[in-house]
């Protein structure tokens, strides 16, 4: 069992200072060098609003209320690339400004292989916003909330070697500095919580330590015209495991991140007049074996078939379907505390997607649908997203969720249907 | 002696007054209009005008290797650098004559690659006027190609050229094509539809040599029934710059390699 303490704000604070240091002496070295070749920046401006149908649980009306400044520094020397992108952001509903840095790396490339190190932005596997072997940081509040998609991904600091002999291609990713999923904010999000009277909670990430660092490997390469990939990955739940400190009377409750380790594989290729894809994976929670312990998860088997095709012009359709299969289902029943929610040993998951583009790819119509076959519950989202000139587009769009019981996944969301206007300016 | 070459001659003049048909003049345009040289690069300026004048941009670099002869396999690499919302993606294309492409994706906001459904080949390239198709040609094979007269299209001899589709898998009738009787590139194309009218037309612009070959490095394409039209120059044009193959991967789809990109 790995050692855990708890990343206090401060600490957090500290590391975005040293980032963000680390990062303007970068900048400095390549701007300052008299051979700085490559030198570019782009970014954009964007307000990004979210009203809630329903009043949130703090009485406001809306989910997300900001506007956003990007900067994109793009800066090349010979083999050496880095890359920073900084958001600064102005949110209404708490008043709060904010700078974050979305991803900053530096990169070097060689012939056959090369390395980057920074916070950067990982997506693995075939899916359409359903995740297997893509075991990345995400942000389901922004994905919730209306967002743009891009913030659903949360980069990690750490480093990827690529290494690319003839046979396959290799990318090895060491993550040293463990970062949780966000999850929406209660204050603005109606959920389940089993033990809502419990308000005390303390969150124990696991630390920094040479133990705890995370890996992860992606080998692939083209089988008979499929892109072929074989994952491994060794490090934690992204999602918290609630631990109270007494079943009966809890006062307090730990959240905690579980170790995993996750082995997968994916096809994605040309089939049946569309694309295929195909992904699985066994999520080997390393801290539960035989399923007896109701603080950890038990094992898991994924799987994904999804299917896209194209049935005139510029209008597509994505299909998709998932199943997570529980190991030692009847251990897990017989340890589930009365009171909590008990999980399906087989939960299922379909997804489909409709996009078609009109007036020469200016506009796009779409609409996204989650839907639980197994629990009943759902998500839609129809958008409308308009180009008005070069680089200037607003989207509209809602998110609904409804169906199934009150801790489904989207389910528990039942009461946090929103409608969303993005605007951008890209530069 | 002077029997036999007479007789040869005799011989090779009808051959000589109909020397190519229909199929052999499309397949020698398609080697020099889309297929010159082992490998290409250019950077692509392409302007989307409406009927009401309002431009929008697609600005790219674009880079082709062949894959055995002329009318066969190729590969196609493309970078965007405008508009602003597209910058940094990247587009790959693996073409093949007789059946449906591979094309792949990358979007770099959330550093992804992914495959896109590719049935259609007439559907329009980003946005433009031009499709899959008129980028990077289609299989001769697909169509009936017959010599319908020789004219002057300005100062230059053409062949006239119709095209059928033999399966109706596209959205126009045929197609009449002006090729050059000089260097066998297309001058002019005129795409009619079902009902009859000119749907749309192509016109080559200008025409530069570049290391020997001729090279198309303005051309339109007009969209009669809208009013739209895609203006489309070339720079930095080059041939035989020795493409690797590893180009052509997700790797290089990622972090698309500066000695190309230009």
């Amino acid at each position: 069992m790995s050692e855990y303490r708890s990343q206090r704000p401060e600490a957090r604070r500290l590391k975005k200072v040293f980032l963000i240091a680390f990062f303007l002496y970068s900048v400095f070295r390549i701007l300052s060098s008299s051979h700085a070749s490559d030198i570019s920046i782009h970014g954009f401006l964007q307000g990004n609003y979210s009203f809630g149908t329903t009043e949130n649980p703090d009485g406001d009306d809306f989910k997300w209320l900001e506007e956003r400044f990007q900067l994109k520094l793009d800066a090349s020397r010979g083999p050496f690339h880095l890359f920073i992108k900084t958001d600064a952001s102005f949110g209404h509903i708490d008043d709060e400004a904010d700078i974050e840095i979305r991803e900053g790396y530096a990169d070097y490339t060689d012939a056959k292989w090369d390395l980057r190190i920074g916070r950067q932005i990982i997506t693995w596997g075939p899916g359409d916003l359903i995740f297997i072997n893509d075991v990345f940081p995400k942000d389901y509040e922004a994905f919730f909330s209306g967002r743009p998609l891009e913030y659903l991904k949360k980069g990690i600091d750490g480093i990827k070697a690529g290494v690319y002999p003839d046979f396959a291609s290799f990318e090895i990713i060491v993550i040293p500095f463990f970062e949780p999923n966000d999850y929406p904010d209660s204050k603005r999000f109606f959920m389940f919580d089993p033990m809502p009277a419990v308000t005390s909670r303390e969150e124990n990430e696991p630390s920094a330590t040479l133990e705890n660092t995370e890996l992860a490997l992606r080998v692939y390469r083209d089988i008979k015209g499929f892109d072929a990939s074989l994952y491994l990955y060794r490090g934690y739940f992204r999602k918290p495991y609630m631990i109270p400190d007494d079943l009966i009377n809890p006062t307090k409750i730990t959240l905690r991140y579980p170790e995993l380790s996750v082995y997968g594989a994916s096809l994605q290729g040309r089939a049946l007049d569309g694309v295929l894809s195909l992904e699985a994976g066994y999520y080997d929670s390393r801290e539960d074996g035989g399923g007896n312990d109701y603080t950890v998860p038990n094992s898991q088997t994924k799987f994904l078939i999804g299917y896209q095709r194209q049935f005139w012009e510029d209008f597509t359709v994505g299909l998709q379907y998932y199943g997570e299969y529980m190991h030692n289902y009847s251990e897990y029943k017989e340890n589930q505390p009365s009171g909590f929610p008990l999980d399906r040993r087989f939960y299922q998951l379909a997804t489909i997607r409709l996009t078609q583009f009109l007036m020469h790819q200016t506009l796009k119509l779409s609409f996204f649908s989650f839907c639980s076959p197994s629990d009943g519950d759902y998500m839609l989202n129809p958008e409308i997203k308009y180009s008005f000139a070069d680089g200037i587009w607003a989207a509209i769009g809602g998110n609904i969720f409804g169906g199934g019981e009150k801790w489904n996944q989207f389910g528990q969301l039942e009461k946090n249907d929103n409608i969303y206007l993005q605007l951008r300016y890209e530069f | 002696m002077m029997r036999y070459l007479i007789v040869l001659a005799v011989m090779l003049l009808p051959l000589n007054a109909f020397a190519f048909t229909g199929d052999e003049i499309m397949k020698k345009s398609q080697a020099v209009f889309l297929y010159p040289g082992k490998d290409f690069k250019a950077r692509v300026m392409m302007k989307l005008i409406s009927k009401a004048g309002q431009e929008r941009i697609r600005e790219m670099a674009m880079l082709r290797k062949n894959y055995g002869e002329a009318g066969g396999d190729q590969r196609y690499f493309i970078y965007f650098f405008q508009p602003a919302d597209v910058k940094d993606m990247t587009f790959m294309v693996y073409k093949y004559p007789a059946k449906d492409d591979d094309r792949w994706l990358f979007v770099p906001a959330i550093n992804m690659v992914r495959r896109i459904a590719a049935q259609d080949k007439s559907s329009s390239f980003v946005g433009s006027d031009f499709t899959y198709e008129d980028i990077s040609g289609r299989d001769i094979e697909d169509d009936a190609h017959a010599i319908i007269r020789e004219e002057k299209l300005g100062e230059r001899d053409c062949y006239v050229i119709t095209s059928a589709p033999k399966a109706g898998d596209v959205d126009y009738s045929h197609k009449l094509s002006w090729i050059d009787k000089a260097n066998f590139l297309p001058l002019k194309e005129e795409y009619y539809a079902k009902t009859g009218e000119i749907h749309r037309v192509f016109t080559a612009d200008e025409i530069k040599d570049v290391k020997g070959f001729p090279t198309v490095t303005k051309r339109t394409m007009k969209n009669l029934k809208t009013g739209h039209r895609t203006e489309v120059g070339f720079v930095k044009t080059d041939y035989d710059i020795g493409i690797e193959d590893s180009l052509f991967s997700e790797r290089y789809l990622k972090q698309a390699p500066r000695k190309w990109i230009e």
